[in-house]
């Protein structure tokens, strides 16, 4: 099955080979393994990017293939982020705890450990005792459940309700983008116990890994992230590939004509988006350990929107065109706004990037809508030699833009 | 508090070397004491400034109404060269300046004297000397603000020069308020119990906060301890229940602070006390490694009690024995039971009415929060409900109407006219605005919906960053006409500022002009035409590109002009038109697309539900925020079209 | 796609070498403040600042002989941004100090990094306290020098009985309220008494909150609010109350985020008499001040103000010049050590002294709000020594700060051990 699979679809091959040569390369070019080419702080940025471009596959999936514009996907991101900064930041506090404590002349109780753990963390944001939603966070094995169990459930449950009611198109991203919002507003709550606006921190310092220098642990981070992208491009591209496949293309062309046909269009439209809610969280989870510190500012709803932006520019409806956008924006975003970027002088004003990326950058949503609807991945259709059908502007069906070429040409 | 304050500045006037100043003593003049004094009056502390300003109110010197009177106004000043004090009046280019005797000084630039600047509690104090000059004062502003002075800061001795005043008053509104302000004072500091309960009972039904906040002093409790089988002392409020009234704990903690048990032992102490008593690597026979539970350290404890090495602590089964041996009660501040019942009775009476009060208020509040968010979402139920485009940009639009009126402002200085100009242009700006997006983008992307949110995003983004650059990050002021200043009150408890009475009245034209629009024009018919079947619209010779465009601009320029009044009462930022544009598409969302009805619903109810919640929780606005828009994502799972859904061919898809 | 990745590894290299390129013979002062985002605004102007400083210390000749070399960076209000550009100012750009960060949250974002890499950081805004790092200096106010002096003159000057302590709901207000409230409880104030409300940034609907404060006069106490909320929302905080006819005689505001630059988003004449608490006011009279303003007109523009970060850069810059000509090197430890006990003095009079637990002496300043949008100062204090742990706080009054005697940021002086040498993060 497998290497029918794989046959039927070379470019997943490609995609491997190109992402193994990528990580290897980079371990070449680091400080820890290589020849020090690529400082720590660039081989954290790139490990980020590989999570970001997971979770831009999760959106292909979701959008492109199954038509539902989620503007929430990056809540779920952030909330895998979150499950696995509690125990991060649990475990690193238990170990300074239990090392002051060790000074005194008694013993300490499990409840002095708790209460100085408490204090320790919540002590910034004036609290002193553990919420219940720490419960777990002692355990690494229940919390790493929990990266997936937490966004998933939210995801079935969220989707069960709207996708129950019809509730489709814009009316859907609208909601999504309300759901983003809340949990946003929540998360800010210091009641909510994350620590509102100040979330949670000191992430890249590893429980257990103090010895280990960050220039390592980022390598690490880096071979994971890839890890997961490859793994997550695998299934992803498997489950569109087959006959569940061609059903969610078909729901997204026209949901009713496939619920006429007998399929149960709520049902598949919930596994997927409960299943990329998942490879979300998995990513955000690999994601924030890198980054250091998570808020919730990192679920504010413009954040999903990017995300969208990201795989419109990459080409709807092919993998590795969310795994390119996603990659090469966020990559410039930061170039741009990192001040490197060198300012235009036009004489009379001088454009400084650092003001001006983000006009550009919204500027150029218009035109990829408007003029290349299907984003870069065009490009390697125009290196194929593939070119749409010339239909003298009638129209290809409700979402032509998303359509994979094959398709477009039956 | 103020008992205290009363108590330490008599103790300050017993040490001070003011005993020269003795009361009424003519020799000495108010340009005097304000010269003894000199260290206190340069550095004025409300604490201790009282005995000065009371022996300057107390020297019978003419000028000393003068000099208090300059110097809480700021005019009286230190003249560098020389260090003398001088009053002074502000010219042109300096100041006038007087000797405290009056006499003239001549004139001095603003860099040749220092001002003296009393904070505002040495302000209040001299004013509260300046009362009793002021009550029977020609000038009927000064009087007007004597009583002011009164009011903020009743006190005992305030009464007599009051009633002595209230004869003579002939403005009839000053009249009124002596006469409350003297009932409000004796119901407070009347020796005569009668006289009191008379001045209570005068106020009955009166809603005055200042009336509750006389009131209720006299009510406040206290809650005290006694053994069982004692008389109670005091005027006895309530007596408490332990278990019911006030938990086991809290009733223990209240004997501990009367010194009427023992305090309890804290985990704390308990480990201070075993540490203490660590031989040989075990406390009690039991090794120090097994002391990591409680119960293990309780057990050593406990043999340490044995042995006598450590005081007994209260075990639970004592504290409830001590609980049960002593009585709990609750005491009035206010001595006199017949003063706190009538007090009582005054308050329990106006209740119902307050808690009614309180709710129209809370309900105007909402009613302004909702007009607010139907203001910012009129446009968008054009733009969205009727042509169903999603204009993520919306909210950019509201922006730019907020800092077209910024911009007029610069230019005209007078708010009024300012106001009357940038509202019109506001509309055109962000009218042209919509129109060059509509024939720019929107109109390519009718067909694919889910891009146009994107392609508007993109823009969006573009446009805030643009306001960015042009603006800057900070925040902008628009200013409202000084008619629009205040509030526009029905009594102490219900008030609504006129900014958002303004801002109601606006969303009702809006609300009119819109229906008049749809229902009534030419254009307004074309519209539904469009919107219902473009190609049947446009068979009858209805060109459908020009009204797209006519009714996209349309909806942009509202969102324009509620950008003004949205500037008007908060703040003009870039980022005004993210906070408004989840809010603007939830209301019409909820409310029903393509009903300005079910918009107007959708803005009450998200008003309504958001006030609501902040009324259940008010310490976290925050909370109200989350479950109101909770609350409308399981709102639109059981009615996904909305409050208003339109039925049959209408409704589309 | 190949040739994407090709392009990708070759500005990836393109970014690199560029930071490669080391001068040795200058001095790196690494500036971490956002230039772009929400903070910008505030951020701009402490850039903006320690060029100025830079470029005087370069005319002077520099340190030791060498000269300074400004490495800007923008973390774009991005809290994993500031640690991730962090750890390049300390290891690509091989900076010997780093000034910046304003939020809470940017703090203790970069705090992880330079304790790891052993970094120095001057930190130049006011700040909730419960903190003391090796590798931070705080040149901004405890809340032992802002928020506790400012409650000082409420309960003395104004006689205020009940307080409603707003807050935006972020980790500064939260901290700093939790700590008021012990205090206020210390001084005789009911719990009943204290009214506390957290709102959202940029919150804009505040006429509930107002009403709900004017309510708390009904039982007969004076009330007064305390005011930590941030930035924009301040501007339909005070627009509500000049509309419900709050004056500060019957209920004074002091607020703690707001300065010159707030006010200038509103008309302040129905605001007169409300109050904020500083070390600074660019209206204080002393010719120091007089001094740096017209120097930092000349330098920026004449209608930039100067407010309370921009003076703490000022003695937090004056300060770190000292210590490295007295220790001979820009070696961070000792750098550290020599710091301890150094004087500069403040621009509005009096001297700072660097304590330490590395924090400031500073003057407390507290002024009333004019209709020209300035304040005149109407209380000021001797310079107050900073305190790192808050004495109001029951697990905070046993801690202490000293890293010159025993080199700990977080000693128990109870059980007389050191809790941790790294900071909470």
């Amino acid at each position: 099955m497998t290497r029918t699979f794989l046959a039927r679809n070379p470019s997943v091959l490609i995609f491997l080979l190109i992402l193994s040569l990528f990580t290897l390369g980079v371990t070449v070019l680091s400080e820890a393994y290589g020849i020090a080419f690529l400082s720590t702080s660039f081989i954290k940025t790139l490990g980020k990017t590989l999570c970001l471009c997971l979770a831009a596959l999760a959106m292909d999936l979701i959008w492109g293939y199954a038509g539902i514009l989620s503007l929430g996907h990056m809540a779920f991101f952030a909330l895998g982020g979150y499950m696995i900064g509690m125990w991060l930041m649990y475990a690193r506090t238990e170990g300074i705890v239990i090392t002051a404590l060790s000074n005194e002349a008694l013993p300490a109780t499990a409840q002095e450990i708790q209460n100085g753990i408490a204090a320790q963390i919540f002590g910034v944001v004036g609290a002193s005792e553990l919420p219940g939603v720490w419960l777990f966070a002692h355990s690494l094995p229940l919390q790493l459940a929990l990266v997936v169990l937490v966004p998933g459930l939210l995801a079935l449950a969220f989707g069960w309700l709207a996708f129950r009611s019809r509730v489709t198109g814009v009316y859907l991203s609208i909601l999504t983008q309300a759901m983003t919002l809340a949990l946003a507003l929540y998360l800010f709550q210091n009641d909510s116990g994350l620590r509102g606006n100040n979330g949670l921190s000191g992430l890249q310092n590893i429980p257990g890994l103090d010895g280990v220098s960050q220039d390592r642990i980022s390598v690490w981070f880096l071979w994971a992230s890839a890890f997961a992208l490859g793994m997550g491009y695998l299934l992803v591209a498997w489950v569109v590939s087959g006959k569940f496949g061609s059903v969610i293309r078909a729901i997204r062309d026209d949901e009713a004509r496939v619920r006429f046909l007998g399929y149960s269009v709520e049902g598949y439209k919930l596994f997927v988006f409960t299943l990329t809610a998942i490879i979300a969280a998995i990513a955000g989870a690999l994601y924030y350990p890198q980054a250091g510190i998570i808020n919730p500012a990192e679920l504010a709803p413009i954040a999903s929107i990017y995300l969208a932006v990201w795989v419109a520019i990459g080409g709807r409806g092919r993998l590795y065109g969310a795994v390119i956008g996603a990659a090469l924006v966020s990559l410039l975003s930061s170039w741009f706004t990192g001040g490197r970027a060198p300012s235009i002088n036009l004489g009379f004003y001088t454009i400084n990037w650092v003001d001006w990326w983000l006009i550009l950058l919204g500027l150029s949503f218009v035109a990829v809508t408007l003029f290349a609807p299907k984003g870069i991945g065009g490009l390697f259709d125009l290196l194929q030699g593939l070119r749409s059908p010339d239909r003298k502007g009638a129209p290809l069906g409700p979402d032509d833009g998303a359509l994979l070429e094959k398709e477009a040409k039956e | 508090m103020r008992a205290a304050v009363a108590a330490l500045v008599l103790v300050l006037v017993s040490l001070l070397p003011l005993a020269a100043l003795a009361q009424g003593d003519p020799q000495v003049s108010a340009a005097q004491i304000v010269e003894n004094n000199r260290a206190q009056i340069e550095k004025p502390s409300r604490q201790t400034i009282g005995p000065v300003i009371s022996a300057l109110a107390a020297s019978g010197d003419p000028q000393a109404v003068d000099i208090l009177t300059a110097w809480a106004n700021r005019g009286l000043g230190l003249r560098k060269s020389d260090g003398a004090f001088v009053l002074m009046t502000e010219t042109a280019d300096g100041y006038a300046l007087r000797l405290l005797d009056g006499t003239d000084a001549g004139t001095a630039a603003r860099a040749d004297i220092t001002e003296l600047r009393p904070n505002s509690g040495v302000r209040g104090v001299i004013a509260n000397a300046l009362v009793q000059f002021q009550l029977t004062d020609p000038d009927r502003a000064r009087r007007a603000s004597a009583l002011t002075t009164i009011a903020r800061d009743p006190a005992p001795e305030l009464l007599e020069p009051l009633r002595a005043s209230l004869e003579a008053e002939t403005d009839p509104a000053l009249r009124a308020q002596k006469d409350r302000l003297n009932r409000l004072l004796t119901l407070r500091f009347d020796p005569d119990p009668a006289a009191r309960i008379a001045a209570i009972d005068s106020f009955s039904g009166d809603l005055g906060l200042d009336l509750r906040a006389a009131l209720n002093p006299l009510l406040a409790t206290t809650r005290r301890a006694a053994p069982q089988g004692t008389a109670l002392e005091g005027n006895i409020a309530r007596e408490l229940d332990p278990g019911s009234d006030l938990t086991e704990t809290e009733a223990y903690d209240l004997l501990v602070a009367a010194n009427l048990a023992p305090a309890r032992l804290t985990p704390a102490e308990l480990k201070a006390a075993l540490v203490a008593n660590i031989v040989d690597g075990a406390v009690a026979g039991i090794p120090l490694a097994e002391l990591n539970t409680q119960a293990a350290r309780n057990r050593a404890y406990t043999a340490l009690e044995v042995a006598g090495l450590v005081p007994i602590a209260a075990t639970d089964e004592e504290v409830t024995q001590s609980v049960a041996a002593h009585r709990f009660f609750e005491t009035y501040a206010e001595a006199d039971a017949s003063v706190t019942a009538a007090a009582s009775s005054v308050l329990s009476g106006i209740e119902i009415k307050l808690g009614t009060m309180q709710m129209a208020d809370l309900t105007l509040d909402a009613l302004s929060l909702a007009s607010i968010y139907f203001l910012a979402a009129i446009g968008l139920a054009i733009t969205f409900g009727v042509m169903r485009v999603i204009n993520m940009a919306h909210g950019e639009f509201i922006m730019m109407g907020a800092y077209t009126g910024y911009v007029v402002q610069l230019f005209i200085p007078n708010y009024t006219l300012s106001l009357v100009v940038a509202l019109p242009l506001a509309f055109l700006v962000t009218f042209a605005a919509g129109v060059a997006m509509e024939r720019l983008v929107i109109r390519h992307l009718y067909k694919r919906p889910l891009e146009t949110l994107l392609a508007t995003f993109g823009i969006s983004i573009a446009l805030q960053q643009l306001a960015k650059n042009i603006f800057g990050t900070q925040a902008r002021p628009l200013t409202s006409p000084a008619w629009l200043d205040g509030a526009l009150t029905f009594n102490d408890i219900v008030s609504i500022s006129y900014i958002r009475v303004a801002i109601f009245v606006l969303a009702l034209l809006f609300l009119m002009f819109f229906l008049w629009l749809m229902k009534r024009t030419r254009l307004g018919l074309e519209v539904r035409a469009v919107t219902q079947n473009p190609s049947m619209a446009a068979s009858m010779g209805i060109n459908p590109d020009r009204i797209n465009m006519l009714t996209f601009g349309l909806g942009s320029g509202i969102a324009g002009i509620a950008g003004i009044a949205i500037g008007l009462f908060a703040k003009v930022t870039s980022e005004l038109g993210n906070d408004y544009i989840v809010q603007s598409f939830m209301t019409v969302v909820v409310g029903g697309v393509g009903n300005i009805w079910g918009t107007l619903a959708g803005a009450l109810m998200i008003g309504t539900l958001q006030k609501g919640i902040e009324w259940f929780n008010p310490s976290n606005t925050l909370a109200a925020q989350t479950y109101m828009i909770l609350f409308i994502i399981l709102f639109i799972q059981f009615r996904p079209r909305g409050i208003i859904a339109l039925k049959g061919r209408a409704a589309g898809d | 796609m190949s040739i994407f990745k090709g392009a990708l590894l070759a500005s990836a290299i393109a970014m690199t070498a560029g930071q490669v390129i080391a001068q040795e013979d200058t001095i790196k002062v690494g500036v971490l403040h956002s230039l772009s985002g929400s903070m910008a605004i505030s951020e701009t102007t402490l850039k903006d600042v320690m060029l100025m400083l830079i470029e005087e210390q370069n005319a002077k000749g520099g340190v030791l002989g060498k000269k300074l070399e400004a490495v800007v960076v923008d973390p774009a209000s991005d809290w994993p941004l500031f640690a991730e550009k962090a750890r390049e100012l300390m290891t690509v750009s091989n900076v010997d100090v780093m000034f910046g960060c304003w939020t809470s949250v940017s703090r203790k974002s970069v705090l992880p990094v330079i304790e790891e890499l052993n970094g120095l950081l001057f930190y130049p805004v006011q700040y909730e306290g419960e903190e003391s790092s090796k590798n931070v200096f705080y040149t901004g106010a405890a809340p032992n020098q802002q928020a506790i002096p400012a409650t000082d003159y409420f309960l003395e000057e104004l006689g205020v009985e009940k307080f409603a302590l707003l807050g935006t709901d972020y980790v500064y207000p939260r901290t700093t309220n939790n700590i008021l409230e012990s205090y206020l409880k210390s001084k005789g104030i009911a719990e009943s008494d204290i009214f506390v409300n957290y709102t959202p940034f940029g919150h804009s609907d505040w006429s509930k909150i107002v009403a709900d404060v004017v309510a708390l006069g009904a039982d007969g106490k004076k009330v007064g609010v305390i005011s930590t909320i941030n930035g924009d929302a301040n501007i339909g905080f005070y627009k509500e109350l000049a509309a419900a006819g709050v004056s500060a005689d019957d209920i004074p505001v002091v607020a703690f985020s707001v300065g010159e630059e707030e006010l200038s988003g509103l008309d302040t004449s129905n605001l007169v008499g409300h109050l904020a608490a500083w070390n600074y006011f660019q209206s204080a009279e002393s010719d120091l001040n007089s001094e740096w303003i017209a120097k930092w007109k000349a330098f920026a523009g004449e209608n930039r103000v100067f407010n309370d970060p921009m003076e703490a850069h000022v003695i937090g810059f004056n300060l770190w010049v000292q210590a490295v000509e007295k220790a001979g090197t820009t070696d961070v430890d000792a750098v550290r050590s020599a710091m301890y006990g150094l004087e500069t003095p403040n621009l509005t009079g009096g001297i700072a002294k660097m304590l330490p637990n590395h924090h400031l002496t500073k003057p407390v300043l507290i002024g009333e709000i004019r209709a020209d949008g300035q304040f005149d100062i109407v209380s000021s204090t001797e310079p107050v020594p900073g305190d790192a742990w808050t004495d109001f706080l029951p697990e905070s009054a046993v801690l202490e700060a000293d890293w010159a005697e025993l080199g700990c940021g977080m000693y128990n002086t109870e059980t007389k051990t050191c809790v941790q040498i790294k900071s909470n993060y």
